[in-house]
């Protein structure tokens, strides 16, 4: 019986000759992510556990990303914590690195490899054709102390992509297009696998954007296969160029989607949730009081370089806040030697240090009462920004910075 | 016997519990934030023993554990839905936390009704009628059975 790329990955991390949707396998862990949204808490348990030990430093990967630079002494003692422990324990640590997704593909990911992360957007490893996916703290610490954990093994969605983007749509597009589709609970405990003619169309940080979002739609984690594209991304990111798993042809899948990337359009998510999506010419009177282009999903190089493109020798709409923040240092120093961070502050952009930023909602650019915001970020949910009574639309990095231009959402093609 | 409290489909875990207090050094702490955005009566009310009954995909969005604990923390005993979102029911079967699948028990109870809950036998009673509880898998059971996934560890 044939089996698919999420398949393949339990199987070899099972150690088992094959893996199947439905079954419950005890798996060990390649690489174990955790951020400063919870490792707190992870230590606390740590702390109480009776026999203390870390089955292998090495695998360990601690991040502070979530609120940098650090926003009040309850943040900073948490922080602490987390900086004393991995420094005593030789566990690999950043901070003030960039957001932990985007260090973790730029540095870590490997092919084939079975990825838990304390936090949700860790299904962003499948363009890299690792199946990562995100946890809570207590599934964190049992991997961290035994090397191991169990999963239930996915169902894969598959989505068959043909053509090419086109009329201003980006991958954001794409990926907000197929979480309205199938919904906000759509793809829940699946896998969503990406793959079809078009993938050669979209660059590593299309697949990025892609799979990053697959938890809106509920998804346990997104797979690709590992072509000569990011295969060409592993060389530069100084890593060997590995394969990756492919699904069998007799693979079964739940469902099937044939996808024509030509008929995508841009589109937004309305408040309150990722899946309430509507084409960009739909909402286009809507006031914005703030935009944001960043976080793990549009904050990579591309992203800026799209935004720069349409806001150069323009100004940011007056009233409006525009915050930018690159996904890590790489970024960062990309984008200044590309002279793109000056053409964000000539416009009257609030450039700000790679970090999880607005999109977080809770140290950077929170908005008020009634505010709107339009944000690359990742969520849309109440309050998500800042104050309950606020209102966030999800867009890509060139809707965002027409809006932060015009003052109102609007597409790239109308200002 | 514990009273009810009602939310809708989709709800978040920012909701349950916003960012801006995870960072808190303990959930004793956070737990007076809960559900804030979504219904600022809750905290005000809930009893120890009290359920929550939700609609379709509870619990969606971040993977953070302080939405089941700070639950817990509220002397929840069990949240009754529709369906759960994947990772907040790992999360509260790893912290001991009744996550129960009940297709039926939604459309038929309002806010403050008192129900209880028969976990061997699979099923609440509310206003005089039963309702069938979707069983949680055996691997599961077990995990909840020793109190989370930490009791275990404490026995390696």
């Amino acid at each position: 019986m044939g089996m698919t790329i999420a398949e393949k990955i339990i199987a070899r991390a099972a150690k088992a000759t094959e893996a199947h949707a439905g079954n419950i396998y005890v798996v060990e862990l390649d690489h174990l992510m955790s951020n400063d949204g919870t490792t707190h808490l992870t230590i606390d348990m740590y702390n109480k556990l009776k026999n203390r030990k870390i089955y292998d430093k090495s695998k360990l990967v601690w991040i502070v990303d979530h609120n940098v630079p650090c926003d009040s002494p309850k943040t900073a003692a948490s922080q602490k914590k987390m900086r004393d422990f991995a420094k005593e324990n030789g566990i690999t640590f950043h901070e003030g690195d960039g957001i932990c997704h985007e260090l973790m593909i730029e540095k870590y990911v490997n092919p084939k490899e079975l990825i838990f992360g304390a936090d949700s957007h860790t299904c962003s490893y499948g363009e890299l054709g690792a199946f990562g996916t995100g946890v809570g703290c207590t599934d964190y610490l049992y991997a961290m102390v035994t090397g191991k954990s169990w999963v239930l093994c996915p169902e894969t969605l598959r989505f068959n992509f043909t053509g090419e983007l086109q009329n201003g749509a980006t991958a954001r597009d794409l990926i907000l297009t197929i979480i309205g589709r199938i919904g906000a609970n759509g793809a829940n405990y699946k896998a969503m696998e990406f793959a079809g003619p078009g993938m050669k169309n979209l660059t590593m940080s299309d697949r990025i954007c892609i799979c990053n979002l697959c938890v809106e739609a509920g998804a346990k984690t997104a797979l690709m296969e590992v072509d000569d594209i990011a295969k060409a991304y592993l060389k530069e990111h100084g890593r060997e160029a590995a394969d990756g798993f492919v699904s069998d042809e007799d693979a079964v899948f739940e469902k099937v989607y044939d996808i024509d990337l030509s008929e995508i359009v841009p589109v937004v998510a309305k408040p309150h949730f990722v899946d309430n999506v509507s084409p960009v010419s739909e909402v286009e009177d809507v006031k914005i009081n703030e935009a944001f282009l960043g976080s793990c999903n549009n904050g990579r190089i591309e992203d800026l370089r799209l935004g720069a493109s349409i806001i150069k020798g323009k100004k940011v709409a007056e009233g409006v806040r525009f915050l930018v923040s690159p996904a890590s240092r790489e970024v960062y120093d990309q984008a200044m030697s590309e002279g793109i961070i000056e053409t964000f502050m000539e416009a009257g952009a609030i450039v700000v240090n790679p970090n999880c930023s607005v999109c977080w909602g809770s140290c950077q650019g929170v908005i008020g009462e009634g505010e709107v915001l339009i944000s690359t970020g990742t969520r849309n949910f109440k309050g998500r920004a800042g104050d309950k009574n606020s209102f966030v639309y999800l867009g890509s990095a060139a809707t965002v910075t027409a809006s932060a231009v015009a003052g109102r959402i609007v597409g790239a093609d109308k200002i | 016997m514990g009273k009810i409290f009602k939310y809708g489909k989709d709800v978040d875990t920012d909701q349950i519990i916003a960012s801006q207090y995870l960072l808190y050094p303990t959930i004793e702490e956070m737990k007076t934030h809960t559900f804030e955005s979504l219904d600022g009566d809750f905290i005000k009310e809930v009893q120890p023993g009290d359920f929550i009954v939700a609609d379709e995909n509870f619990g969606c969005g971040s993977s953070r554990e302080q939405a089941p604990a700070v639950l817990k923390a509220c002397g929840i005993k069990a949240v009754l839905a529709k369906s759960f979102a994947r990772i907040f029911y790992r999360n509260s079967i790893n912290l001991g936390v009744p996550v129960i699948v009940c297709s039926e028990v939604y459309d038929h109870v309002e806010r403050g009704d008192e129900m209880e809950l028969n976990m061997e036998e699979g099923y609440v009673s509310v206003n005089g009628e039963k309702y069938a509880c979707t069983r949680v898998p055996a691997y599961m059971k077990n995990i909840l059975d020793q109190g989370g996934l930490l009791a275990s560890l404490d026995r390696v």
